[in-house]
């Protein structure tokens, strides 16, 4: 046809006219926008990239005007691992490998025995990551949790959080769909309680409070201390989560459970949640995508997450005055996993609608 | 500290009782959790090296040479102003170095005991030079940064009231947001301990456009502080710093403490158990003292080599110095 | 059939149901008594003290930024409530700036100019994938504190200043007669609506009796209308209205953030609308705006509203973060500054957390009820 003969620029010139110049309001809305990126991006691009110093060792190789990368540069490996002991980074890069292995080994398509991986994997995790990286069943040399740090312990908290509180949320979920009167109340103030108080102040009454609960001598590790604080935040939001799949999952598939003879909790889970669980998979994603981005507010209660970290190595009188790059930085981090993750949220997603009837309307246009 | 899982588990099946003397768990575990600052020059920072340095760090590094024999046996905890305390209270720390204000309501009222004064200081106000300001008295309408937590709140809002002047006060939970907020000119003041003007002013952009204003506002008697109810780890404590003063006095230092041992005087004799055993009774060995001044020195050297000319800081002794150069440090007798 | 009483009791399920119950509520019993025994316990060996007279002992410390007048020697009680007001204000300016710049981004992300869709769409997800605390920082610490002093500040027309010290602007002077005009109008207000629609049931007839009217009362009061102008006296501006760099960095991170999320669901509602629905309204020869306004955007806001309550609650439970930019609200006064001087942790962070729940559930049901009615009245 004669389409393929076009040259490029006549293609392109018809694109223009359509997507940017359509009618005379779209003229005005793409002159608006050009006049914006023309203000706003050629001064960053010259701090963050032409004027910037890269290389160097210390705060007087930063002589230009632009942005230091250098302070980026030393402190990587704070930012990462925090003050663990750096003889000692096979460690976290242990638990760094197996957690992407996992993930990947889930990530793949259907192979038989990945069920039964990412349950291993969610009630063992955490308890298999304490002991690499604290002191590897006795075995190895003891490094104390306050020097854990950056997106380690950004990581750890996350997945832990997450892992702890998947069991403590279908349960509650379960809870609150219960014929029993107490037990169903019960859940509903539970989660409710959780969901309605921000997360600092849960992280305050963890780290003040939680050592008044216990018999003295009970000592606690603020790390611990933390960690439970968030899993019982957590738990409500995935209780939340999860109650949307158990409702999706027909009525008609717990009659046959009963059909064949399944009392509650045998139906439940070897029918139900499973499907329940496999539909809300996209949520479960983005409350970890959540969680995620939450704990960096830990360096609130005097911990060095990824966050704490950068704060940290800025404030010291070596980089002082660096703070724009060291927020930068930690945001990229953030950005691009909390980006890519989100991304494959969505790709699920849309492999999991395929496989229902979809109907929602086209996409249409507005202005 | 192993296994905390199955130890939080067995706090909550069995009962346990009460804390324990502080000292035999610290020589259980075999080292001290020391509470410190997070990052405050000449008191306790990280150096460059990741070591840390400081005249709390160093005192803390005394008791363990005093309890365990070895001044590398302690572990530091950086602590905010909001949660020094709390860990304290809770047994996450042994003791708190913290370059922290001795005053009545904490000392009665949150179940901890100050075992000394480590460092006489006193508030006082930065201003830019450009502000023309000379005096405190100046201040009216001016608005001043604080760091939360601290007595320096309280007394900020004591002078102002008592000099019917108004202020506008700016809040931050680390002090070294204090700093930024004022570097940025987001204040017009930046107050804290004379000391930590000094040591934060070299953190600012252009330290020599910034004034330390004269006037010192309120008393801030720095001290460690330990729990409450433990008789034993208070009097170690406060005997180990005793020991640094009194070492001074009796002209014993980290170089010359080992050879004092043959020297002439009784009081240095006692002093480092050559004749009595002074250690016994708290627990310790016959020659803690000795072992204390080995390792950190005595009070003059720590503050020289921390707080002194050669460092950046450059404090003089001043109220610091010992009772009988006119300072007010005054060691109780160690016999 | 067999009866009832032979079937085992273990296995009956009304019996095993009221058993599961007993045994929850022994349970839930047994945790808290521990925990609020132990907690006493504890308090009274390291002898603190517990109850809430504190609230009305003096504070001792001054807040930047208040609605209520403050001076050092109001209570901490009141210190609470002026907490509690800064909270609910940067909530509430942070909801209507989320919800104008997210329906705008949302609408720019479905537009067919490909420049604006993308720019909308950078804009969401740069902002999404990025914690909160990290944007609040950046806005405070990188831009705030980038602004120039009191005596660079960016003036426009030389009435609004911004600095680092605050957005200062002119705030109308409020002398009593100024007081007595306000009110006296709301009740000519209200009573010419009343009188004039009753009798007159035009609209016209009430818009000019009301500005005769206001006019005569304006003379008669001998109000006059000045607005105290900020000018630099001193250290500082004085006159006009303040708002605090904290609150400012505070509204622009909550605002930027939450219309992000807002834009989403923004789009998501109006890609849920069945594109049959505009040619349907097309056929019944409504225009464009009136198809949008009766058709369209009703059902949008069924879908629309739901999601959008839970961003209002985040927002306003995000805002605790003002704490760590020095804003005062109720974390950095009640539990940060009053925590620290009197040592009431539970008390007051039971309090604190208190004061959120009641808010969320407020808010969580107000939004249900305009859902319902949304649900009775309008759309599809």
């Amino acid at each position: 046809m004669r389409e393929n003969k076009r040259k490029p620029l006549k293609l392109m010139n018809r694109w223009i006219r359509k997507n940017l110049f359509a009618t005379s309001f779209d003229v005005f809305l793409t002159l608006i926008c050009l006049a914006f990126i023309c203000w706003a991006l050629p001064p960053f691009l010259k701090w963050a990239v032409f004027d910037a110093d890269f290389a160097g060792t210390t705060r007087d190789d930063c002589t230009s005007g632009g942005a230091c990368w250098v302070f980026v540069k030393m402190r990587f490996n704070q930012f990462i691992y925090g003050l663990y002991p750096d003889h000692l980074y096979w460690r976290p890069n242990l638990v760094f490998v197996i957690s992407g292995l996992w993930l990947a080994a889930l990530i793949f398509p259907e192979w038989k025995g990945k069920r039964k991986l990412a349950f291993t994997g969610v009630l063992l995790g955490p308890i298999i990551v304490y002991q690499i990286l604290y002191d590897g069943f006795g075995y190895l040399e003891i490094v104390d949790t306050p020097q854990w740090g950056g997106l380690l312990l950004t990581m750890i908290i996350a997945g832990v959080g997450i892992a702890c509180s998947l069991p403590l949320g279908i349960i509650l979920a379960l809870g609150r769909q219960s014929e029993l009167i107490l037990v169903r109340k019960f859940s509903i103030v539970f989660i409710e309680l959780w969901r309605g108080v921000p997360l600092i102040t849960v992280l305050f009454m963890a780290s003040v409070m939680l050592p008044l609960f216990f018999e003295e001598g009970t000592h606690f590790d603020k790390l611990m201390r933390c960690l439970i604080g968030v899993t019982l935040f957590a738990s409500a939001y995935m209780a939340e989560v999860v109650r949307g799949g158990l409702q999706a999952v027909p009525k008609t598939q717990i009659e046959a459970a009963q059909a064949l003879g399944m009392g509650y909790w045998q139906s439940m889970s070897f029918v139900v949640l499973p499907q329940a669980i496999r539909i809300v998979i996209p949520g479960i994603v983005n409350t970890f995508i959540g969680l995620f981005k939450d704990t960096s507010l830990v360096v609130v209660i005097g911990m060095f997450d990824l966050l704490g970290m950068v704060k940290a190595a800025f404030t010291n009188r070596e980089w002082a005055g660096y703070s724009v790059e060291g927020y930068l930085f930690a945001g990229l981090l953030f950005w691009v996993f909390c980006y890519w993750m989100s991304k494959f949220s969505q790709k699920i997603e849309k492999k999991i609608n395929m496989d229902k009837q979809s109907s929602g309307g086209k996409a249409w246009n507005l202005s | 500290m192993k296994h905390l899982r199955i130890k939080v588990l067995v706090g909550l099946l069995l009962s346990s009782s009460g804390f324990g003397a502080t000292i035999d768990q610290v020589r259980k575990k075999g080292f001290i959790q020391c509470g410190v600052s997070q990052g405050l020059p000449g008191f306790s920072e990280i150096s460059g090296k990741g070591k840390w340095q400081g005249i709390d760090v160093d005192y803390c590094r005394g008791l363990a040479a005093a309890v365990l024999g070895d001044p590398a046996k302690v572990k530091f905890t950086p602590l905010s102003a909001k949660e020094r305390f709390t860990a304290l209270q809770s047994g996450e720390i042994d003791v708190l170095s913290r370059n922290t204000t001795w005053t009545l309501s904490r000392d009665t009222g949150l179940a901890v005991s100050f075992v000394g004064v480590v460092y006489y200081d006193g508030q006082g106000f930065m201003v830019r030079k450009k502000s023309g300001v000379t005096s405190a008295k100046q201040l009216d309408g001016a608005t001043i940064c604080v760091n939360t937590g601290t007595t320096t709140e309280l007394n900020v809002a004591d002078y102002f009231r008592a000099n019917k002047m108004k202020y506008k006060m700016v809040v931050f939970e680390k002090s070294d947001e204090v700093v930024a907020a004022y570097d940025a000119g987001r204040c017009d003041v930046y107050t804290t301990d004379q000391s930590g003007l000094y040591a934060n002013r070299v953190k600012l952009k252009k330290p020599d456009s910034h004034i330390v204003l004269p006037e010192v506002i309120s008393k801030e008697p720095l001290g460690p502080v330990v729990r409450q109810g433990d008789d034993q780890w208070a009097d170690i404590n406060r005997w180990t710093l005793y020991a640094l003063l009194e070492a001074e006095e009796l002209g014993l230092t980290s170089v010359n403490v080992k050879k004092m041992k043959s020297s002439a005087n009784p009081a240095v004799l006692r002093f480092l158990g050559v004749e009595k055993d002074m250690g016994k009774q708290m627990g310790l060995s016959r020659d803690w003292a000795m072992k204390v001044v080995k390792s950190v020195g005595n009070y003059g050297e720590i503050f020289e080599r921390n707080l002194g000319a050669k460092t950046t800081l450059k404090i003089s002794r001043g109220q610091n110095a010992l009772w009988r150069d006119g300072g007010l440090h005054y060691a109780m007798p160690v016999r | 059939m067999h009866d009832l009483k032979d079937i085992p009791l273990w296995r009956q399920p009304r019996v095993r149901g009221l058993f599961v119950q007993i045994l929850l509520i022994v349970l839930v019993c047994w945790v808290i008594g521990t925990g609020v025994q132990n907690t006493i316990d504890n308090m009274s060996k390291r002898g603190l003290a517990s109850g809430f007279g504190f609230l009305s002992d003096p504070a001792g410390f001054d807040i930047i930024f208040s609605m209520l007048p403050w001076s050092e020697d109001h209570s901490n009680g009141r210190a609470f409530l002026v907490a509690l007001l800064n909270t609910l204000l940067v909530s509430f300016l942070g909801i209507v700036l989320a919800t104008v710049i997210g329906f705008m981004v949302g609408i720019a992300r479905l537009s067919s100019n490909w420049l604006a869709s993308t720019l909308a769409s950078i804009w969401v997800e740069s902002i999404r994938n990025v914690p909160l605390l990290l944007q609040l920082f950046i806005w405070y610490f990188g831009v705030i504190q980038n602004l120039g002093g009191t005596r660079q500040s960016m003036a426009f027309y030389d009435v609004v200043f911004l600095n680092v010290r605050g957005l200062y602007f002119p705030w109308p002077k409020l002398p009593h007669e100024m007081l007595i005009f306000l009110v006296s109008f709301a009740f000519l207000f209200f009573g010419m609506r009343y009188f004039t629609l009753r009798h007159f049931r035009s609209k016209r007839v009430f818009w000019i009796t009301l500005v005769l009217f206001t006019c005569l009362l304006w003379l008669l009061s001998g109000a006059t209308l000045a607005f105290d102008i900020p000018a630099i006296r001193g250290f500082n501006f004085q006159g006009g209205a303040v708002l605090v760099p904290e609150l400012v960095a505070l509204l622009l991170g909550l605002a930027t953030y939450t219309s992000a999320f807002v834009a989403e669901i923004v789009r998501a509602g109006f890609l849920s609308v069945n594109q049959g629905q505009f040619e349907a309204a097309a056929s019944l020869g409504l225009n464009r705006a009136q198809t949008l306004k009766f058709v369209i955007i009703p059902q949008a806001l069924r879908v629309i509203i739901p999601p959008l309550t839970s961003q209002y609650l985040n927002l306003t439970k995000n805002s605790s973060l003002g704490s760590a930019i020095a804003y005062p609200e109720i974390v950095l006064i009640f539990a940060g500054t009053v925590l620290t001087q009197t040592g009431m942790a539970v008390e007051i962070v039971a309090m604190t957390m208190g004061v959120y729940l009641v808010i969320s559930l407020l808010i969580a049901s107000v939004m249900n009820k305009y859902n319902s009615w949304i649900m009775g009245h309008g759309g599809g």
